[in-house]
């Protein structure tokens, strides 16, 4: 938690990362979080910020 | 605070002649206006050379990192609550320690007082609520409260929370202080603005890791910065290493971190490299109820579990 806010306080969107605690066993949630993670990330489009552009 | 000096000395001359600690660390003037330095004194002849003023701000729990024989150390609040961490981290062993408890009234901030005046500061002295500053041709008394360092002005903790023998009565603590309105001011951003902000911030970094140095957090054998196998991060100038340097610099202090402000201090480019800290000091503050280093008794909070830790940003 303390991470996650501090990378907000720091200007990566709420959105762009994301936490989960899935068992091996739990398939089903599995799709659904990466279905939700995918459609939060698309929505905000590609990331700008925190990238090192190549030389 | 002016009058410490004399029971500093008079204590540490007393436990080293008495054979209580092989070494005092403590305060030794600095050879330029402003910047006291550390000081290990190991015999009691040399007990002259420690000085006490407003100009102490380095955090002295530094120097105790992995220290095997007996240590006398001088300490002010944020000084005290460090020593408990290192204790808490097995870094340092209580029963090695004298402490010399020091209530403190705050350490003056010498980049603003710098920034003051156009000339050289030559000189500066101080009584009991005043700063006289003096350079070539001028002098003028500033008042101490207005030119404290910025972690100073908002401290809560003045009084050392452990110690063996104390140099004066306590200090009245601050109340009614608002420690977190410039995290405040940040969180209400928007998140490009907030990158933005700390691109602004961190534009003046020189990657000198001075503000590790000082931090008396920072004692891994080696740091991730210095790692080359694996390289976690870049070692060059570009903004997006700087700024991964910082930020897990920072998080390495969390739940640890007393703000005492070293960081700060010795940072040669005047970053407020406070700005991260405290963002995680504020975050442990409202999810854990917990301030570093307060007891000896406790476990922070990243090495505990409680059933009632926020867990909602885990889907």
């Amino acid at each position: 938690m303390l991470f996650k806010n501090l990378m907000e306080h720091m200007g990566i969107e709420p959105d762009r990362v994301h936490f989960s605690w899935i068992s091996s066993a739990e398939s089903t949630k599995f799709v659904d979080v990466v279905n939700e993670v995918t459609a939060a990330v698309k929505a905000l489009g590609p990331n700008k910020n925190f990238i090192i552009k190549a030389a | 605070m002016l009058g410490y000096i004399d029971k500093i000395k008079e204590i540490s001359e007393r436990v080293l002649k008495e054979g209580t600690v092989e070494m005092v660390i403590g305060f030794q003037k600095g050879t330029l206006p402003m910047m006291n330095e550390p000081c290990f004194v190991k015999c009691s002849g040399d007990v002259q050379r420690l000085v006490w003023d407003s100009n102490c701000g380095i955090n002295l729990a530094n120097y105790l990192t992995d220290r095997k024989e007996k240590i006398a150390v001088i300490a002010k609040g944020c000084d005290s609550r460090n020593i408990v961490t290192h204790i808490i981290e097995n870094k340092i062993k209580r029963d090695q320690l004298f402490i010399i408890g020091v209530p403190c009234n705050g350490m003056i901030d010498k980049s603003k007082i710098a920034s003051m005046f156009e000339k050289e500061i030559i000189e500066v002295v101080e009584d009991q609520n005043n700063i006289i500053v003096k350079g070539e041709g001028f002098e003028e008394t500033l008042k101490k409260g207005d030119v404290l360092q910025e972690n100073c002005a908002i401290c809560i903790h003045r009084n050392p929370v452990i110690y063996d023998e104390l140099v004066s009565d306590m200090v009245e603590e601050q109340r009614d202080v608002d420690r977190y309105e410039d995290v405040r001011r940040i969180e209400e951003m928007e998140p490009d603005k907030k990158y933005g902000f700390f691109d602004d911030l961190l534009s003046a970094c020189i990657r000198c890791y001075a503000c590790r140095d000082a931090c008396p957090l920072c004692y891994c054998p080696t740091c991730f910065v210095d790692e080359s196998r694996p390289q976690w991060v870049g070692k060059g100038q570009d903004p997006v290493d700087i700024r991964t340097f910082h930020f897990l610099r920072a998080y390495h202090c969390a739940g640890r971190c007393t703000d005492c402000g070293a960081c700060e201090r010795a940072c040669p480019m005047e970053i407020k490299v406070r700005t991260f800290t405290k963002k995680l000091e504020k975050d442990c503050l409202e999810a854990y109820g917990w301030e570093a280093g307060m007891s000896l008794d406790e476990r922070p909070p990243l090495d505990t579990f409680r059933p009632d830790d926020p867990e909602d940003f885990i889907k």
